[in-house]
């Protein structure tokens, strides 16, 4: 798990900071990592650079996740990107939502470092 | 009927939870602590804390099966504390300064998506709003409507948070 490419979209900035430094404590090597505070800042990540990973919260403004998720799907550069939902919003119905809109994975606020290594990592593996 | 809780008088469903719901509070801001910052909190066994003690104050919306808001306040140093841990960067770094306030808005978005998951029909129920937080002591917060309010006051490193849950009646 070398040169990986993330995005992390947060409306916290100390927030993308922590899953950042859960990510390196997983052991991924991380070759970019881009920040957006909402699903629209996402979507002009995605348009201009190619990830190999994106992890999103839900609860933002401007945009929020699941619309992030949404648009996501007619993004070139996200096709076949691995997509984790972190959030505080832990309801059925969101992570059903998020997951039939293309998300491979679903971690609820707090979490452990684990179990972001538990979450992302097989899906790096994987794809 | 407004019911403060804190005087341990339930008049309405709200207070017959009270000990229930203060108890998921506490353990969901412990939680919090324990995962996000790294530093176990202990509840405040003296309990009162004069407003006056704090200056920051963080705030999130709550809509749907439950209306209120949750608020949690310190001092600045607390939040300055809280940056600190969960940035691993000194308390006086420039970064924990500039993020000191998103720190503390982060935390009580947590306890408050950790609170509701506590409590049955919550989860699916309640939606939260992005955190707001004020910096100062000289505001009064107006809410509109019947409310009744419950306080938790926890110590980290220490000093004195409150957790404030205030619910529309």
């Amino acid at each position: 798990m070398a040169n990986v490419r993330a995005l992390i979209v947060d409306d916290s900035s100390v927030m993308r900071k922590i899953v950042e430094r859960c990510l390196r404590q997983a052991g991924i090597e991380l070759s970019s990592v881009f920040e957006a505070s909402n699903g629209a800042e996402g979507l002009a990540v995605i348009g201009n650079n190619q990830v190999d990973l994106i992890l999103s919260d839900i609860n933002m403004p401007v945009m929020d996740g699941l619309e992030f998720v949404k648009n996501l799907q007619a993004a070139a550069n996200a096709k076949g990107v691995p997509i984790v939902m972190i959030t505080t919003e832990g309801g059925e119905s969101q992570v059903t939502q998020a997951l039939s809109l293309g998300a491979k994975g679903y971690i609820r606020k707090p979490f452990t470092p684990d179990q972001v290594k538990q979450h992302v990592v097989p899906l790096l593996r994987v794809d | 009927m407004n019911t403060d809780v804190t005087t341990g008088v339930p008049g309405n469903e709200f207070g017959r939870r009270s000990e229930n719901w203060r108890a998921a509070l506490y353990e969901a801001a412990a939680e919090v602590f324990d995962m996000m910052v790294g530093e176990p909190v202990s509840l405040h066994q003296d309990g009162a804390v004069a407003a006056g003690d704090s200056d920051t104050t963080a705030m999130v919306g709550l809509a749907g099966a439950l209306c209120g808001a949750l608020s949690i306040r310190c001092t600045t140093a607390s939040a300055a504390a809280i940056a600190s841990k969960m940035l691993g960067e000194p308390v006086h770094s420039a970064e924990c300064v500039e993020q000191q306030l998103d720190a503390l808005g982060e935390i009580c978005n947590m306890i408050a998506g950790n609170f509701k998951a506590r409590i049955e029909g919550l989860r699916e129920q309640c939606m939260l709003s992005v955190p707001t937080v004020i910096t100062g002591q000289d505001y009064c917060l107006h809410s509109l409507g019947d409310n009744d309010r419950m306080e938790v006051a926890i110590l980290f490193q220490g000093k004195p948070i409150v957790l404030r849950l205030e619910v529309h009646g």
